[in-house]
């Protein structure tokens, strides 16, 4: 019997078929806790099912590579979910358009925010100088975040790990922050909270307010260009 | 449904060769995203069908993150070596950015809209 099961665990740790669903019933358990706190933010769902996936796997004894070529599925769909991102862009143009002056300061101020705070703050802590450079991107989305962080000399891997954790971060934090300024407005809200925690700051104003997740979604993409320009010229000068 | 996600693989592949083809520093599918947008300026709105397979894909946008962020598990090492820097760095530098953006956005925001309710 139980070399039965392990034969069985052999075919499935091999397989993509395990990485794959133990992702999604992850996501789908933690969501429904989500829900069921009233979409509160300290629930946030990647944090809960991340953790989840990460006692999973080391308690099974499997690698991130094995898990990986089955999650890399659901990975994938970060490009077109991005490209789709167009639509709400659109439905709000018109909000949008009426704020072109604060949407292009906040997005200059907050972005160099988020890459200089980051470094100094990490240097002033006396961290190595690859994990500071794995910091510098880290406000970004993940594959933005992870070009900028190869062509620096930090480590991919870990900016990505970086990222999410400020996605988290600014997911969890933003209302607080946000009600303690007494900020009310929706727009300035989600452009914020898409600057500073780029997607999952972006899935969480979606799931408050229409317009607050169309305008994290103009942040997101904005300052993913723009710290890709930012980032190599701010090392080169300092 | 089939066809608007093959409308979002085209609009992201084209973002990914112009991207590559003229090594610009912007990601493909953040050009892609750019594309789409003009495309939909032109054509004066999505299709019934783009807008649902949209909103079905960006409803669970959060989980799309979720195999990336397991990364965590690779870099724990690092991560134990060095998490004060690490967690003040994220800390502050999250906050900040937030209280930065916001602020700066309503100073220049001399007519609030009168739009649009608080989240």
């Amino acid at each position: 019997m139980t070399q039965e099961i392990s034969q069985i665990w052999v075919y499935l740790s091999a397989s993509p078929l395990l990485g794959l669903t133990i992702t999604l019933l992850a996501y789908q358990g933690a969501f429904a806790i989500y829900q069921r706190t009233g979409n509160n933010p300290l629930a946030n769902p990647v944090l809960i099912a991340v953790s989840v996936l990460v006692l999973f796997l080391t308690l099974t004894g499997t690698s991130y590579e094995t898990y990986f070529a089955g999650a890399q599925f659901v990975h994938f769909l970060l490009g077109p979910a991005t490209v789709a991102l167009a639509i709400p862009l659109y439905t709000q143009f018109r909000r949008v358009r009426s704020m072109l002056l604060p949407v292009v300061a906040g997005l200059l101020a907050g972005s160099l925010t988020a890459i200089v705070s980051a470094v100094l703050v990490a240097r002033l802590l006396g961290a190595s100088t690859s994990t500071q450079l794995s910091l510098a991107p880290k406000s970004v989305t993940t594959p933005i975040a992870m070009g900028i962080a190869e062509r620096i000399g930090g480590i991919p891997s870990l900016t990505a790990v970086l990222v999410i954790v400020t996605g988290i971060l600014g997911a969890v934090g933003a209302r607080y922050v946000f009600d303690a300024m007494k900020l009310r407005d929706p727009a300035i809200r989600g452009f914020a909270i898409g600057i500073a925690s780029h997607g999952i700051g972006t899935a969480r104003a979606f799931q408050v307010n229409e317009q607050s997740g169309a305008f994290a979604a103009l942040a997101m993409g904005m300052n993913g260009a723009l710290t890709a320009l930012l980032v190599p010229w701010l090392l080169s000068s300092f | 449904m089939l066809s608007a996600l093959t409308q979002l693989l085209i609009f992201q592949l084209a973002g990914e060769v112009i991207a590559r083809g003229l090594a610009l520093p912007i990601p493909g599918p953040v050009l892609g995203m750019l594309f789409l947008f003009v495309a939909l300026l032109i054509k004066g709105g999505p299709g019934e069908n783009l807008q649902t397979t949209s909103q079905n894909l960006l409803q669970h946008l959060s989980l799309l993150f979720v195999p990336a962020g397991t990364g965590i598990m690779v870099h724990l090492h690092r991560v134990s070596d060095e998490w004060l820097p690490l967690l003040a760095s994220l800390l502050v530098s999250t906050l900040a950015t937030l209280i930065v953006t916001a602020l700066v956005m309503k100073l220049c925001q001399r007519s609030p809209a009168a739009s649009g309710e608080a989240s």
